[in-house]
């Protein structure tokens, strides 16, 4: 009932706005019931196709809660799946509402990040540009090969989620990860009471817990509900895309395309594809860009974390 | 040793035998007690807040409860050297020596596996790597080779001592009562019957058999929880031999320290003698040099290349931030020590003892130097993470709790100390007695000179 709430909070500051993504499943959040009065207040929503669309206040309601699935589940992983993300840097602007989304739905703790949006500039005459990192979810995962006690896992469907029920702390994924991508919770976590008193999920990551480690979990509790991950979702710019290898197809909301057809038009690429680590999220080179890397410059001081 | 020939049983025997401690003594006890307690106590507040104590952070994810951790490795390897290799080689000066070598190895491996536990995030959870191991990860590895190299140790150091507990049994009405107790519970059943000892016998030798591949793989393993990454700096091919060598190295020079103070302290004179050190000197000259040969392949050759992920975090070491670490590492840990050990005369006690501590040191840095840079020069950028994540200075606590755990391996060693003899009061006299014999043989048949 907790999660509920938090829902609650959450269609409230306007995420809820892609969830026309999945309107046409069944349980869904604006089926009408019989009983309910429009109460004449409109909420603008984005459309599927992006239109803006109106809907009345009255018929917008939770998401019904979904029970979370056993640990047993969420270590097997939805079968027939192998989830993709496509990044597609030409568009990146450095607006971190990625960051922001990810962080407000995970909780993720003041100190720490799990998506980061790099400057990056591979040498001096390159161009700079801006790169945003979630976990790789590699497939040949070097995090899952020195972990000791099975804490963080592989699924059929490609995730690579965290136990931190399990997850004894030795810290040794942190060291094999290339991408530093793991956090690790040094102190106790400041978490609202609802969330924290609730058992430990692998597929929210929540609550996370004093002395285990956290990462990027590619929201497999969304994936569930037929929704998109936090971080595609929130991005103004349509820079990520979310997907199945198998369905061949990824989408950022607004656009779908064939994943394969797009990583072979623009070119798209992985990070470090020389370590071997067979990462799950795929780069689309940074050229013709819609903004100048200057742009992006503005959101830099405000979001550089200070200790 | 020539002149052990001169000196009767009684005299061994009392020399030999575990004293009580004296004022000094009363002092240096109190002291490390003292130390540890701080210790504790800086592990009971982490154990209630988390690591948060400690100045670790998602860059810097291992500081230096890991860099002890090798440390601690690093010396017990030790009793392998001495004990194992010697015995097996058949090395004549070894007796004075292999009971130290062996305490030193016992201690430093129940520290090391100590320390690994205050590393941990979740400590109460340790008994998941039996419930939940996966052999895959190599600290399983580790976990599987240091218990057993703990348990090849501790035997070897028991069944060595059997013969001397029983002869305290049979001395109690000169020692006292303190330890009578636990002297009959450990060595009652030894008669010294000639079944006996020929269990015994063939028991050392076939620990003395096994210890050694267990001691290499112990450290060997230890190198690989850093070069089974992708990090500059750790991914090395070389990082076993240099692990293992270094290991030897670093042994050595304990055991020559403990060696000047034994004898300082114990007035050993008549059984560590000059010649010990003269031959420890030789040895750890060779150990030196190894060390150095694997250090000049782990940084040279990737500073010849100097490709892109190498470059910042070896000139980092080179003429960075931790240029003046690992340049005084390299000094002390090595050049210094070798350049002195090569005259006759760095190789007298004191100038021995200086230098033990010099390797010992340099060591514990060499340590530090292989966590932290190289966590420090991830393949991304350091990037939107709190600024004090970006350097690693230990807290209060880490030193509390690592300053502790050394006086912990002091504490055991001195214990021991108090409890048993240090040297093997029976292999002395057995040494002695095939001296005598020796001697007269030549004597009388005025062969060969003895060696």
């Amino acid at each position: 009932m907790n999660q509920d709430k938090s829902r609650r909070e959450f269609l409230a500051t306007g995420i809820l706005t892609t969830m026309a993504v999945a309107c046409n499943s069944k349980k869904l959040p604006f089926d009408r019931e019989e009983d309910l009065m429009a109460s004449g207040e409109k909420v603008k929503l984005l459309s599927i196709d992006g239109n803006v669309i109106e809907v009345d206040k009255a018929f917008l309601k939770p998401v019904p809660h979904m029970p979370s699935v056993s640990n047993e589940e969420a270590r097997k992983g939805i079968p027939g799946k192998k989830f993709v993300m496509v990044i597609d840097l030409s568009r990146c602007k450095n607006v971190k509402a990625c960051q922001t989304s990810c962080n407000h739905a995970h909780h993720v703790q003041d100190a720490q990040n799990w998506i980061k949006v790099y400057p990056m500039q591979d040498s001096e005459k390159e161009a700079p540009y801006w790169q945003p990192t979630t976990c790789m979810h590699c497939d040949e995962p070097p995090c899952v090969k020195v972990c000791p006690v099975d804490a963080t896992f592989k699924r059929q469907d490609g995730i690579v989620l965290i136990d931190s029920d399990r997850c004894i702390g030795c810290r040794f994924c942190m060291a094999a990860c290339p991408y530093s991508t793991r956090v690790f919770n040094w102190g106790d976590p400041n978490l609202p009471v609802d969330i924290a008193d609730q058992a430990y999920n692998p597929e929210t990551s929540l609550p996370q817990k004093k002395g285990t480690v956290g990462k990027c979990d590619f929201c497999p509790d969304m994936t569930r509900m037929g929704m998109l991950p936090h971080c595609v979702s929130a991005c103004p710019n349509g820079v990520y895309f979310f997907g199945d290898m198998i369905e061949d197809s990824v989408t950022n909301g607004a656009e779908t395309f064939r994943f394969s057809d797009l990583v072979r038009d623009k070119a798209g690429y992985r990070l470090m594809e020389d370590l071997g680590t067979k990462p799950s999220v795929y780069y689309l080179p940074p050229v013709n860009r819609n903004f100048k890397f200057e742009e992006g410059l503005e959101k830099e001081e405000p979001a550089q974390k200070k200790s | 040793m020539e002149n052990l020939k001169n000196l009767s049983a009684e005299k061994i025997t009392n020399d030999l035998l575990p004293q009580k401690f004296g004022r000094r003594g009363m002092i240096w006890t109190a002291s490390l007690i003292v130390i540890c307690c701080i210790g504790a106590f800086a592990y009971i507040k982490q154990l209630r807040e988390g690591l948060i104590v400690t100045n670790m952070g998602d860059y810097v994810s291992w500081g230096i409860y890991i860099s002890n951790f090798v440390f601690f490795v690093a010396v017990s390897l030790v009793g392998s050297l001495i004990t194992a290799i010697f015995r097996l080689s058949g090395v004549p000066w070894r007796t004075p020596l292999t009971r130290i070598a062996e305490i030193i190895a016992v201690s430093n491996i129940t520290f090391a596996a100590l320390i690994i536990i205050v590393d941990m995030g979740r400590p109460e959870r340790l008994y998941f790597l039996f419930t939940h191991g996966r052999i895959q990860s190599p600290i399983l590895w580790d976990v599987i080779v240091i218990t057993t190299y703990f348990f090849l140790s501790l035997l070897l150091l028991y069944i060595t001592l059997i013969p001397d507990i029983r002869m305290m049994i049979s001395l109690k009405d000169k020692l006292g009562k303190p330890f009578s107790k636990l002297y009959h519970w450990l060595a009652s059943f030894w008669q010294g019957t000639a079944a006996q000892e020929k269990i015994r016998d063939r028991a050392i030798t076939i620990l003395c058999i096994t210890v050694i591949p267990v001691a290499f793989c112990i450290h060997t393993v230890t190198s690989w929880l850093f070069a089974t990454t992708y990090r500059p700096g750790w991914d090395s091919s070389n990082f076993g031999a240099y692990f293992v060598s270094g290991a030897f190295l670093v042994g050595a020079g304990a055991v020559v320290v403990a060696m000047y103070v034994f004898r300082r302290v114990y007035k050993l004179e008549n059984y560590i003698t000059e010649t010990h050190f003269d031959k420890m000197g030789k040895l750890t000259v060779m150990l030196a040099l190894l060390y150095l040969y694997f250090n000049v392949n782990e940084f040279l050759v990737p500073a010849f290349k100097m490709k892109k992920e190498e470059k910042d975090y070896l000139s980092g070491l080179f003429t960075g931030d931790f240029a003046p670490m690992f340049w005084f590492a390299i000094l002390i840990g090595m050049i210094i020590p070798i350049l002195v050990l090569l005259f006759k005369k760095g190789r007298k006690p004191k100038p021995m003892f200086i230098v033990g501590v010099m390797v010992v040191v340099g060591a514990w840095f060499k340590r530090y130097l292989i966590v932290t840079p190289t966590l420090l020069h991830p393949f991304l950028p350091k990037y939107d993470a709190p600024a004090r994540f970006n350097h690693y200075f230990p807290s209060w606590e880490e030193w509390a709790i690592t300053i502790g755990s050394m006086a912990g391996v002091l504490l055991i060693i001195t214990f021991f100390a108090r409890v048993f003899p240090v040297i093997s009061i029976y292999k002395t006299l057995e040494d002695k007695n095939a001296l005598t014999k020796q001697h007269e043989t030549t004597e009388q048949y005025e062969s060969v000179p003895v060696s």
